[in-house]
């Protein structure tokens, strides 16, 4: 039972053919059988236990939704209220939340049963799960090979079938990027369309909480819990949520795909490259129109993202000083003791080196070289986007240059892993939706294939993903030794 | 002060709003709670958390902006200053920056009974911090975060003072002006309202500014103007006897009346200023500012100009009682309830009201004695039922407890006599028991007509209606003349 997605999860649970209780056991054991994978930072087990119970009786009394018992994941970003949650840091490792996130109280209150905390590269600042303090995550379908990042925790546990879904964040690709590595279906949706209320925060204005499953459906049902206006977020957006579910099987007949000239230049991995061309392919059969744009901005993104992203970091880790909660230094001599070395020794390097950056770039004297002209490449970005969305209805492309790198291949050399987010980095800058969903394999490693859409046009996104799954079944693939 | 040198002056003043509960956050603001209770997640800054700005602190900004006739941010930004301190939870204080929310305007001063315009450059909403407890806790510092989070508005002027009486003038109109529009209770031991000043001093003439010094956190009208004098006296001191003035931040210690150097320019934080990711802009349009229009009250210059109109009171008076919105409002309320003349309303408030207020040390709104009560009392002394004199007494009495005018006045038997009978007899009375004296009235000697009203008065308590007996008494001893003439 653990291979089905959730939307035939959904329908077992309701004919009987197990309870949300035997459903749990069943993932909990896989979680302890494959630890190897690292994938889990905590699993709560007891809660989980009780949650099945609760739901298995809402379920009986007949007032359940379509998450109502089904296991699912969170990211350890979302605080979840007396659970530890790390955020993949020592500086939080000892750090119970007292709260929960909007996310995770939605999904409670819709009866979801929350197997754990998933592992994640330290405050999200990453491409390969290896900055987690807890160590890094193998990919199932190579294990010695990254499961990508920020979100690595997320993607394996969904592709190793460890849970039946996951969520995830997306600053620069954390979302997308992973789920394109482990072959899963990621949604990173419209900037505001989910709260980041009890996200913890990385990027403020590019944060955005997102489902991460085995298929379309379940991303649609998922998102169906999460998205929505929250006024304990600002900048979530007051619209209202269409029904995800519903567009799934509309016809995409005469749909208009822009692919990007420059998301096909030398960059790209020729394998990789005619995979995607395949996928487009799959959609031309299905009645899309395909033509090419241009999108002559894109190649600002990452210099933009890499001067805003660690600015406003620079300020939003700020609060993790040692004083209220988290790690604290042994025997602070004074202050600045207490502030220098509890930072020094419970941050990670790239954490670190994000902090430095951004601290300088908002530095008197250099603000407006870099942050106000980082700001302005964003708008131009924006410009791009829209024009090109008033051409065409979707865009389409690759997640990533390459498959799965190997660990600790790209770790050592920052600028490299920054640059292999040049197709996803773009589409935060901008605010716009977009998935990956998976569209073969080059050497035995998923490919993801990127759908960008117009804003709040997740539905559309989903119907586009959906009916691509109707007639392949990459999505389908287990990897070995996870059956 | 010195011939050849002026001062200039700068405030900046951080007001807190009256808003029940905080800038960003649920939380309330009361002042005095047990340390770390009236803190939520938000404002501890937890990982996670979101600030959601309280709208009622954008429309105080907006009403005080209105009342300085300053231009209002169609569209204002918040800002993060970033600074780590154990009483700043988040490591940065949300405030504003580039785009604050009001704009330039401009507030008048009286100065030796002329009037001068200070600028004011323009105000903006920000967070307030924590607070440090160093005693008590063993050479550990404690942190109170009740105080984190409360709305402020920091008002900042131009450099148009020319003197600590200046600056005092500017800083007690402004006070005035947000007590009056009801957006800070003022409170400044507790902190709610409080100045930073910018004091330099330059050769008279000169165009330039000098380098200027700011003394931070002064919570005090009378420190405000000890403080900007020492700094005075420093400065010129410092310049004449050849000297370089430092830009510096310094604090003023009242026990040893100095300020002292708290750190020089150089060594001032780079805030590294950048708009709030987590808060929309704030937009302020045209609904928003007539909706806040709507409630603005008539502000003090106004109503001493219409006090002095309608109610014919002098300048003193008009000024006295428009010092606070609560007193001028108690005074019209008197007078509406009683229907008295003005001139004897403003009289009672501004005299034995005030008088009492002030040896008890209470506040208008703390007053035992509401304007209903003494609208009583005033009833009673335009109808002559009683005599100013003895109104003193009923409004003792008043103070006291919670009886009315009448209630006093029945149960002490204070009612003025105006019975022509009564007095008549007792008059009589006196002229009878008294010979000498009427024979020294009847030589001449006017001043013993005083001599006969006092024991009129003592005989019957003091209760009879004065003017009655003035022209009894006059007319008697005439009489009795005519008598002894006949």
């Amino acid at each position: 039972m653990h291979n089905k997605t959730i939307a035939d999860l959904a329908k077992g649970l309701r004919s009987g053919e197990f309870s949300s209780l035997e459903l749990t056991l069943a993932f909990i054991n896989r979680i302890k059988q494959y630890s190897q994978l690292n994938c889990y930072i905590t699993v709560t087990e007891e809660l989980a236990v009780q949650a099945a119970r609760a739901a298995d009786d809402r379920l009986a009394a007949g007032n359940a939704n379509l998450l109502t018992g089904i296991p699912i994941a969170q990211k350890d970003i979302f605080c979840t209220e007396g659970v530890k949650t790390s955020c993949g840091s020592r500086i939080l490792d000892n750090f119970i939340a007292p709260y929960s996130a909007t996310t995770v109280e939605k999904f409670t209150k819709s009866g979801a049963v929350m197997l754990g905390k998933l592992n994640m590269d330290e405050f999200a600042m990453g491409s390969s799960n290896e900055t987690s303090y807890y160590g890094a995550v193998k990919n199932p379908w190579d294990m010695t090979a990254v499961p990508g990042g920020s979100s690595g925790g997320s993607a394996a546990a969904v592709a190793a079938r460890l849970t039946a879904g996951a969520t995830g964040t997306d600053t620069g690709g954390s979302i997308r990027q992973p789920a394109a590595l482990c072959g899963v279906t990621g949604l990173k949706p419209t900037y505001g369309r989910v709260s980041r209320y009890g996200m913890i925060a990385y990027a403020s204005s590019l944060d955005q909480g997102g489902p991460m499953a085995r298929s379309a459906e379940d991303a649609a049902i998922m998102l169906q819990t999460m998205a929505g206006f929250d006024e304990k977020d600002s900048t979530s957006v007051d619209l209202p949520v269409p029904d995800y579910k519903q567009g799934l099987d509309n016809r995409i007949e005469g749909l208009k795909i822009g692919l990007p000239k420059e998301f096909f230049s030398e960059g790209l991995n020729s394998a990789v490259a005619s995979t995607i061309e395949t996928a487009v392919d799959e959609y031309r059969k299905l009645g899309a129109q395909i033509t090419e744009i241009s999108m002559p901005n894109l190649k600002l993104a990452i210099p933009a993202y890499y001067v805003i992203a660690p600015a406003e970091c620079s300020a939003n880790l700020s609060r993790f000083d040692g004083v209220r909660y988290g790690y604290r230094c042994q025997n602070p001599a004074d202050l600045t003791d207490l502030y220098t070395r509890s930072r020094g020794e419970a941050f990670g390097r790239e954490v670190k080196r994000r902090i430095l950056i951004g601290t300088y770039a908002l530095s008197a004297g250099y603000y407006d070289a870099y942050y106000i002209k980082a700001q302005k490449v964003r708008r131009l970005i924006s410009e791009d986007f829209k024009n090109a969305l008033t051409k065409v209805d979707v865009i389409m492309g690759p997640v990533t240059p390459t498959t799965a790198f190997g660990i600790g291949e790209k770790i050592g050399n920052p600028i490299e892993m920054y640059l292999s987010d040049f197709y996803t980095i773009a589409i935060n800058l901008a605010g716009v939706p977009a998935m990956s969903i998976p569209a073969g394999f080059v050497n035995g490693k998923p490919v993801g294939l990127q759908i960008i859409g117009n804003y709040f046009a997740e539905d559309r996104l989903l119907n586009i993903a959906h009916q691509y799954q109707q007639v392949t079944d990459w999505h389908l693939q287990i990897p070995k030794g996870f059956e | 002060m010195n011939e050849q040198w002026e001062t200039v002056i700068g405030l900046e003043i951080h007001t807190q709003l009256a808003t029940k509960s905080k800038i960003f956050s649920g939380a309330a603001t009361a002042y005095g709670a047990a340390p770390n209770t009236q803190a939520c997640a938000v404002d501890l800054g937890l990982p996670g958390v979101l600030p959601v700005l309280n709208k009622e602190a954008v429309r105080m900004a907006v009403k005080f902006g209105m009342a300085i006739e300053a231009e209002i941010a169609p569209y204002s930004v918040f800002a993060r200053k970033n600074y780590f301190y154990p009483d700043l939870p988040k490591g940065y204080q949300i405030s504003q920056f580039e785009l604050p929310i009001v704009g330039a305007g401009h507030l008048d001063i009286e100065i030796d009974g002329t009037s001068k315009r200070i600028g004011i450059t323009r105000a903006h909403l920000e967070e307030d911090a924590g607070k440090s407890l160093h005693e008590n806790f063993h050479g550990l510092t404690g942190i109170d975060l009740n105080r984190a989070g409360t709305p402020l508005l920091e008002i900042v002027s131009e450099p148009d003072m020319r003197s600590a009486k200046e600056a005092v003038a500017y800083m007690k109109k402004l006070h005035e002006l947000v007590r009056y529009l009801g957006i800070s209770d003022g409170n400044m031991q507790e902190g709610s309202f409080r100045c930073d000043a910018n004091v330099s001093v330059r050769p008279k003439g000169q165009k330039q500014f000098g380098t200027r010094a700011e003394i931070k956190n002064i919570n005090s009208f009378k420190f405000v103007e000890k403080a900007i004098n020492y700094e005075i006296d420093r400065q010129i001191e410092l310049i004449e006897s050849g000297g370089k003035m430092i830009q510096e931040t310094r604090l003023y210690d009242s026990v040893k009346d100095e300020t002292r150097s708290m750190r020089s320019k150089e060594e001032a934080n780079d805030y590294r200023y950048f708009p709030d990711p987590d808060l929309l802009p704030v937009v302020v349009n045209e609904e928003f500012k007539a909706q806040v229009k709507s409630t603005l009250p008539e502000l003090p210059h106004a109503r001493k100009q219409r006090f002095k109109q309608q109610y014919l009171l002098d300048e003193e008076s008009a000024a006295l009682l428009t010092s606070s919105r609560q007193l001028a409002d108690y005074f019209e309320a008197v007078i509406k309830e009683s229907g008295c003349e003005a001139r004897l309303c403003a009289n009672w408030v501004t005299g034995d009201l005030s008088a009492a207020l002030n040896k008890a040390g209470l506040d208008i709104i703390d007053t035992p004695v509401s304007h209903e009560r003494l609208a009583g009392l005033l009833v009673r002394i335009a109808d002559n039922s009683i005599s100013g004199k003895i109104a003193k007494q009923v409004f003792e009495e008043m103070w006291k407890n919670a009886a009315t005018a009448d209630e006093i006045i029945a149960a002490k038997g204070l009612r003025q006599i105006s019975d022509t009978g009564a007095i008549e007899t007792i008059i009589d009375k006196i002229i009878a028991e008294n010979p000498d004296q009427v024979e020294q009235y009847r030589s001449g000697k006017d001043k013993v007509f005083g001599f006969f009203v006092g024991q009129v008065m003592k005989e019957m308590h003091g209760k009879a209606n004065p003017g009655e007996v003035n022209k009894m008494l006059k007319a008697k001893l005439a009489d009795s003349h005519l008598k002894t003439k006949g």
